[in-house]
C-alpha cells in the first residue's frame, strides 16, 4: 500500500515526461491511442524499476523514535536513522512510510487520508507537535527527528495510548443537544451568520491531539480537560441553537478547578494546532462567561 | 498501559530550546513571583529589627547597604518586579481577550522595557557602593 508514495510521485513526474514525448510524436503523426499505449507502458516500465522520483542525488537523515516493549531487546527506546531520498512535495509522513516499506518494516505509526483532516498522524517532529501529513520535508532542518506525542503512553515506535484523550473529549458531551427541535418534521435548524462566524474555527478541531500534548498543564494535571475538549464545548456553548439552559450547563462543566481555570495561557496550544484554531482565545472567553454567569450584584 | 513508556516531566523541561514566547513568559512569570514571595519575607524580617530598638534597626540597613552584593541584588529584586508587573498587565489583556494574536510581541516588549528600567536605575541603586 504505501509503496505507492515514491511511485505515485515517479509516475506524476514520468507523465510529464512522456506527456513531452507524447507531443512530439503527434507531430510526428501517431494515433492517439497509440500514444497513451505508450504512455501505459512507459509508466509501468518506470513502477516496475521503482527508480524513484527524486530530487537529483539529494538524501536526508530521518531519526526516528522506536520503541517496543513486546520485543526482547527493543524495550529500551533508542533512535534509528534512516537515509531518506528527498523528493518535491515530500511530507514526513512520505518519508515514514518510504522508511518502514524500504528498510524496517516494523516501524510503526498511525496515518489515514493524508490530508491534514483526520489527525491520525500527529507526531512531535524537530521538537513541535505536527501533523506528519502537513509537514514538508522542505520546511524542516536537518535531520528530521520524529517522535511520539510527548506527554502520552507510548505503545509502540511512534503510537501513542489516545484513550485518556478521547476520555476527556466525551467528558465535555461533545454533541448537539437543542432545547426543542423545529417546527416542521424535516425543518433545519437555524443559526444566524454571524453565530456560525462566530463557532466557524472551534468547529475546525480534529482530534489530533496535539494541543493537548503540547500543554503543560495538561501534562502535570491528568484531570485537567485540555485545549480540544474545551475548545470543543465552547464549540457548543457559544451555539446559539442550544438554548441558556444548555448554556448554562456546559459552563458549569467547564467553570471547575480542572476545567477552564487550570489554563495558564502558555499559548503553547494554539501554536500547535494543525488547523490553526485559537484554542486560548476560546479558553479565555470560556473563563469571562463564567466569571459572568456567577456575578451577581443584587 | 503498564508496559508502555512514559518520558515523564523532566525529559520535557530538557526541551528548553523548543519553548514558545507564551512558555518562556509563564516560566519567568512563576519564577519572579517565588522570588517576589521570598523577598516579602526577607523584607519582614529586615523590619522586624526595628522591634528592638531604632538603633538595631539602622545597623541593619547600614550593614546590608554597605554590601556590594546586597546593592546587585536590588537590582535584580528590581527587574525582577517590574517583570512581573509587566507581564501581570500582558496577562490581564489575555484574560480580556485583548491582543491575544501579539501576546508574543507583548512578552518580548516586557522583557526589553524590564531591561531598559534595570539599565537606568543602576547608576542610582550603585551609588557609593564603590
Amino acid at each position: 500500500m504505501s509503496t505507492q508514495v515514491p511511485e505515485e510521485k515517479e509516475q506524476s513526474e514520468t507523465e510529464q515526461e512522456v506527456n513531452a514525448e507524447t507531443e512530439a510524436e503527434i507531430s510526428e503523426g501517431a494515433s492517439y491511442g497509440d500514444q497513451r499505449r505508450d504512455q501505459r507502458d512507459a509508466q509501468r516500465r518506470q513502477s516496475v524499476s521503482g527508480a524513484p522520483a527524486d530530487i537529483e542525488g539529494e538524501s536526508f537523515r530521518l531519526k526516528v523514535f522506536r520503541y517496543d516493549p513486546e520485543v526482547e531487546g527493543k524495550m529500551e527506546p533508542r533512535f534509528d536513522d534512516f537515509a531518506v531520498p528527498k523528493q518535491k512535495g515530500m511530507t514526513v509522513l512520505d518519508a515514514l512510510i518510504y522508511a518502514r516499506d524500504r528498510y524496517d518494516t516494523t516501524l510503526t505509526f498511525r496515518h489515514s487520508c493524508r490530508q491534514a483532516v483526520c489527525g491520525s498522524d500527529a507526531l512531535f517532529i524537530n521538537g513541535r507537535q505536527r501533523l506528519g501529513c502537513q509537514t514538508q520535508i522542505s520546511d524542516l532542518e536537518e535531520p528530521v527527528r520524529v517522535e511520539p506525542l510527548p506527554h502520552q503512553d507510548v505503545v509502540k515506535d511512534l503510537v501513542v495510548d489516545m484513550e485518556h484523550f478521547y476520555d476527556q473529549m466525551h467528558a465535555v458531551e461533545p454533541f448537539f443537544q437543542p432545547e426543542e427541535d423545529p417546527d416542521g418534521d424535516l425543518e433545519e435548524y437555524r443559526q444566524t451568520r454571524e453565530n456560525r462566524e462566530k463557532i466557524k474555527m472551534s468547529t475546525r478541531c480534529i482530534w489530533c491531539g496535539a494541543c493537548m500534548s503540547s500543554c503543560n498543564i495538561a501534562a502535570g494535571d491528568n484531570q485537567y480537560l485540555g485545549p480540544a475538549a474545551i475548545n470543543k464545548a465552547y464549540r457548543f456553548a457559544m451555539d446559539e441553537r442550544e438554548g441558556e439552559n444548555m448554556k448554562e450547563h456546559r459552563l458549569n462543566v467547564m467553570d471547575q478547578e480542572h476545567g477552564v481555570w487550570r489554563c495558564q495561557t502558555q499559548f503553547s496550544c494554539t501554536n500547535v494546532c494543525p488547523k490553526d484554531i485559537p484554542l486560548t482565545e476560546h479558553i479565555q472567553e470560556l473563563k469571562r462567561e463564567a466569571v459572568k454567569q456567577n456575578l451577581k450584584f443584587w | 498501559m503498564s508496559q508502555s513508556y512514559n518520558r515523564g516531566l523532566v525529559e520535557d523541561f530538557g526541551r528548553w530550546r523548543e519553548f514558545t514566547a507564551g512558555m518562556w513568559a509563564w516560566i519567568f512569570h512563576k519564577f519572579t513571583g517565588w522570588v517576589l514571595v521570598g523577598y516579602l519575607f526577607t523584607h519582614i524580617a529586615v523590619l522586624s529589627t526595628a522591634t528592638t530598638g531604632a538603633n538595631a534597626y539602622t545597623d541593619t540597613i547600614q550593614g546590608l547597604e554597605s554590601l556590594l552584593v546586597v546593592r546587585i541584588m536590588e537590582v535584580g529584586l528590581l527587574a525582577v518586579a517590574v517583570f512581573h508587573i509587566l507581564n501581570g498587565v500582558r496577562l490581564l489583556f489575555v484574560d480580556l481577550g485583548l491582543g491575544l494574536e501579539s501576546q508574543d510581541k507583548s512578552f518580548y516588549a516586557s522583557l526589553v522595557v524590564t531591561g531598559v528600567i534595570v539599565l537606568a536605575s543602576i547608576p542610582t541603586f550603585l551609588e557609593g557602593a564603590f
